[in-house]
């Protein structure tokens, strides 16, 4: 079962239980005070303004008990992905380095953009070839990644980098940059391959009759790596 | 013996990360004819608390900050303590 982690301001929580759902994937949404189920196989952080963005986006839930517990299952090896808000909240509780901060336009953009594929070899993007050209939807004041020089030469050293920001092309351009990311970075790995964010939302274009179903291969990617 | 003190936790974004809210605010002071060369925002936090001695105050609220109030990645912080004035 994979665990999506509602917190009070999540409100992209129903939308990860249907797309995952939809992939034939059994998939509960579980209130943060209710602690994480021991048989969550997987947990999703899902997007939303999680405690009215307090302090900073994803501050206050990263510090709430069950993200305590989602670290430790993520420990266990337990893919956890965080999306938008969940990104947020992954970064702050040091599930994986780096911030999300205030767009570089201070701008909420709400809008479809272009991810780059970085790496083809991960649970999240073994469905793809790297190079490929995604387009997903983005919706976030606060999607600006920010990490010291030093941690991103780590990052893409490592080849943790997943997703960045594009043109059409699959061209790496600040113009395609939609909010002021170090590098164009969308998405990345924590230390293990199991543990992933992104700012973008792979859960609202994964049901067909949204239209785009990149999302699709990103979420059946983390199911099956927490269904194996 | 404890006493009564009250910590400032002042947290900034590091040189050079971007502060976009504080660029808008300075265009905005512009349009308003002030002459300025730079603005930066911070975020301050007044924390009262009882300590046996200001130092403890300090490594207290430091905690703190290091803990919640600050994201070492694109934040500094500095801690100041005075006693807390007034009736507690």
């Amino acid at each position: 079962m994979i665990a999506v982690c509602q917190f009070g301001g999540s409100n992209c929580d129903r939308d990860a239980v249907a797309a995952l759902r939809d992939l034939d994937f059994e998939a509960e949404r579980v209130w943060y005070a209710d602690g994480l189920p021991e048989n969550a196989d997987g947990v999703v952080l899902p997007g939303g303004f999680s405690y009215g963005d307090y302090l900073r986006a994803g501050a206050m839930a990263a510090r709430a008990p069950i993200s305590k517990e989602v670290r430790e299952a993520a420990d266990r090896g337990t893919p956890v992905l965080g999306i938008c808000n969940g990104a947020q909240i992954a970064t702050e509780s040091g599930l994986v380095p780096g911030a999300f901060t205030t767009n570089a336009s201070a701008r909420f953009r709400c809008e479809h953009v272009h991810l780059r594929v970085e790496n083809e070899d991960t649970p999240w993007t073994a469905g793809f070839d790297a190079g490929d050209v995604l387009t997903l939807p983005i919706a976030h004041g606060e999607g600006r990644f920010e990490i010291s020089e030093t941690e991103l030469a780590t990052l893409e050293a490592e080849n943790r980098v997943l997703f960045r920001y594009c043109d059409s092309e699959g061209e790496v351009t600040d113009d395609a940059n939609p909010n002021g990311s170090v590098g164009n970075v969308a998405g990345i790995l924590g230390e293990r391959e199991h543990t992933a964010v992104l700012m973008p939302h792979p859960e609202r274009a994964t049901l067909p009759d949204l239209g785009r179903t990149d999302g699709r291969t990103i979420l059946r990617g983390f199911a099956e790596a927490a269904s194996g | 013996m404890a006493a009564s003190y009250t910590a400032s936790v002042t947290v900034r974004l590091k040189p050079g990360v971007l502060d976009p809210e504080a660029e808008t605010t300075k265009r905005a002071l512009e349009r308003l004819d002030f002459e300025l060369e730079e603005l930066r925002s911070v975020d301050r936090f007044e924390i009262d608390l009882d300590a046996d001695s200001p130092e403890a105050a300090a490594e207290r609220a430091d905690a703190m900050a290091q803990r919640l109030l600050a994201n070492p990645t694109i934040h500094d912080y500095t801690v100041a303590v005075e006693p807390t004035e007034g009736p507690s």
